[in-house]
């Protein structure tokens, strides 16, 4: 314990010099991924960086997803690294107010991505400027069981109507349609968002997360019917409530349940849970109001330069570097997700080649209902969905409270 | 004489004239700083933030972003469902973890007596006291899931039976699903409080022994004399003579039930949708949490409950007071 306290405080130490012996070459940056796999993919690409800014220091910091997103909300201001990880969107938002963040539209000007990273320019943006470069994003969609669709000899489902026929083959042959576990809410969020997108566009969701609609709207009234025609012709498995969605793999695994609304993410969980590539595969969430253009979820990891950051020229290089092609190219061939640019090419896994080909042909990209929606919003959006999930015929409690909700959290 | 001499010599004489008034303060000094920095400071500072409207950031230059709201989080606070559910829930709390008085009670007197191995199963009793709540909550939360946990595995022998699916793997069908009490808004904060009570009741039980430790034989005997028995001397020869236990049993439990904090936070995260928020866990969710970030409102809410706190706490003093006032 002695031992681990030194060796703790020998690091403070150690910190605490890095920190004030940082030189006018020096390149701090914070990451926030600790997974084996983005912690390489972001070592590689610094490599890269070096070898071609032999001048710059670069001084890596990389934390834990969940310490970070504590750690940046006091580094912000008592010791800004230049260059921190952080996300689009409405989690942006609170940085980019309270004058945390540095506009980086130079960077976005100069280097083309205006073209480039067009899709998803709309969510980096605040207050008329671009905030951020991105430069991962992930699908989101239905994964399936191949082996048990093809049993029952259903084809993917393109409309809702679809859907709702090859869910009543799966319930007369005793296969729960579709898996989730809502026991930290998010889940929930996604399938909201999917049938909100298809039914409303992604003009709605926008409205809807900023505020301008209000949860009682007849257009979110009928994205709730739609769900509850999905609960009630497909269902989702029981006990949902208290299940992470790393527990709802086990029906999808054991072959009790045939889909999960899910990001590419799952994927590795369903290979951990025993499942070869040839047992599952994806497809876009169905169409639901016919003509409506085809909208996804695609939350993006960023680089953000901090207003306090010392060393902004070189952070404004390392933003430019980033976010083009062939560095995108190469940092989500090991991540395993997609490239945002759009000149990027992507590795050869068939789920990254069918995310790329649904998200890049998007025409709108939303960043995920927690995401978009500031925080106060979202929690009590993602309740009254679990809470609507469990028991649909509370949806007119549900909506009302969300609408005083939204009421007080937009001013 | 030099006058500095003379200085010295007075000092120290003050010095040991005061000495008895001086001592315990100089004692107390390290302890004063710490609580004033870590406890009473706080007190008021979280008090002056309910007033403000904060999402915890400072600007570039290190102002804090806070701004002046007045009574406006109480306000909202009176509106709140949420803050509803948790203050019934609180209140849920205080009433059924009572019921750890006087179990304790008993399995205390149930355990005072002499048997070969006893201390072996008075250790045994205890033991849900000294693993950590966070570890009870888990394996409770465990306990009680409707796949794989015992209440689970129960159902599935009374109301299930195995077959195969579709791909040939094993699985239940029943003819009743399995109750999902960690899930169910009706008795998911009842599940929390059943598993927050197996602790307290090892606690209180603990409290208990140690006070029929002290009662009087004496006094028993005497009682056996004039023909006590069972409950008569339980209640009329044993209780008065435990009133000190009961009153620390009472005092730790209803402190107990008010920061139930962290077997919520393990078991469901004050879910399903809202309804095992409790005021500890609802202050926590609305400020530090990811989706928090409202330190303003989370400290109207921590300044509710530390009022109620406040009477609760101000009664157990002045209680020990009085007791201390009769003892003289």
């Amino acid at each position: 314990m002695i031992r681990h306290t030194k060796t703790l405080l020998a690091g403070v130490a150690a910190a605490a010099f890095m920190v004030t012996g940082a030189l006018a070459g020096d390149l701090r940056i914070n990451f926030d991924d600790l997974n084996p796999g983005p912690k390489k993919g972001f070592e590689d690409m610094v490599e890269m960086f070096k070898a071609e800014n032999p001048d710059i220091n670069v001084i890596v910091n990389i934390n834990d997803r969940e310490a970070h997103k504590t750690a940046i909300r006091n580094f912000l201001t008592a010791d800004a690294p230049d260059i921190t990880s952080w996300y689009p969107g409405n989690r942006m938002a609170p940085f980019v107010d309270a004058g945390l963040f540095e506009p980086v539209d130079d960077v976005w000007a100069e280097n083309g991505f205006n073209e480039d990273l067009a899709a998803i320019k709309p969510t980096m943006s605040r207050d008329g400027k671009i905030w951020g470069v991105p430069y991962s994003y992930y699908q989101w969609g239905i994964y399936y069981r191949k082996d048990i669709f093809d049993l029952l000899k259903i084809e993917e489902p393109t409309t809702w109507a679809e859907l709702m026929a090859s869910c009543k083959v799966m319930n007369d042959n005793g296969v729960k349609p579709f898996t989730i576990g809502t026991k930290f809410l998010w889940t929930a969020a996604g399938v909201f968002d999917y049938i909100n997108l298809r039914t409303n566009g992604y003009d709605v969701h926008n409205d809807l997360t900023a505020g301008k609609i209000k949860y009682t709207d007849p257009r979110i009234k009928q994205t709730f019917i739609n769900w509850k025609q999905m609960i009630d012709e497909c269902g989702f498995v029981d006990n949902h409530a208290s299940m992470s969605w790393q527990d709802a793999l086990a029906p999808f695994a054991n072959g009790d349940a045939a889909m999960y609304v899910m990001g590419n993410f799952a994927v590795s969980g369903m290979k951990d849970a025993g499942l070869t590539n040839d047992q599952i595969d994806y497809f876009q969430f169905p169409e639901i109001t016919e003509g409506l253009p085809r909208a996804e979820e695609a939350p993006a990891d960023a680089f953000f330069i901090p207003t306090n950051a010392k060393n902004k020229e070189d952070a404004k290089k390392f933003l430019a570097f980033v976010g083009r092609a062939d560095v995108q190219t190469k940092l989500n061939e090991t991540i395993g997700q997609l490239p945002v640019n759009s000149k990027a090419k992507v590795g050869d896994d068939k789920f990254i080649q069918e995310g790329f080909a649904t998200v890049s042909t998007a025409a709108g990209l939303a960043q995920f209902y927690d995401r978009d929606a500031p925080a106060a919003m979202a929690k009590a959006g993602m309740e009254g969905f679990q809470k609507f999930m469990l028991d649909p015929s509370t949806l007119d409690d549900v909506l009302a409270e969300l609408d005083r909700v939204q009421e007080e959290v937009y001013k | 004489m030099p006058a500095s001499e003379f200085q010295a010599t007075q000092q120290t004489s003050w010095m040991s004239r005061n000495k008895l008034a001086i001592t315990p303060w100089v004692f107390l000094i390290p302890a004063l700083i710490f609580f004033a920095i870590y406890v009473v400071i706080p007190i008021f500072q979280s008090i002056t933030l309910s007033f403000y409207e904060w999402n915890g950031l400072y600007d570039a230059d290190g102002n804090s972003t806070a701004t002046w709201v007045g009574l406006e989080n109480y306000k909202k606070l009176w509106t709140d469902p949420k803050f509803w559910v948790s203050l019934k829930n609180n209140v849920l709390w205080l009433f059924l973890f009572m019921l750890a008085v006087p179990l304790g009670l008993f399995i205390a007197l149930f355990l005072n007596q002499t048997v070969p191995g006893m201390r072996f199963y008075k250790s045994m009793f205890f033991f849900p006291f000294v693993i950590s709540q966070v570890v009870v909550g888990l394996i409770f939360g465990w306990f009680y899931n409707p796949d794989f946990g015992v209440v689970g595995s129960l159902w599935k022998m009374a109301f299930c039976e195995e077959t195969t699916n579709i791909l040939g793997n094993v699985t239940f069908k029943c003819s009743r699903t399995p109750p999902d009490i960690l899930s169910s808004s009706e008795y998911a904060t009842y599940g929390i409080i059943a598993a927050g009570l197996w602790p307290q009741i090892a606690y209180c039980m603990i409290l208990y022994l140690t006070g029929l430790n002290n009662v009087a034989a004496d006094q028993i005997e005497a009682g056996r004399l004039d023909g006590a028995k069972g409950w008569k001397m339980l209640w009329y020869v044993v209780l008065p003579q435990l009133r000190p236990a009961t009153f620390i049993a009472v005092v730790v439990t209803v402190i107990g039930a008010l920061r139930s904090f962290d077997m919520i936070a393990i078991m469901t995260q004050g879910g399903p949708h809202g309804s095992t928020n409790v005021l500890s866990y609802y202050m926590f969710e609305t400020a530090i949490s990811e989706y928090g970030e409202r330190y303003g409102y989370g400290s109207s809410i921590a300044t509710v409950l530390f009022i109620i706190m406040l009477f609760f706490i101000s009664y157990f003093l002045w209680r020990m007071y009085q007791d201390e006032k009769g003892g003289r």
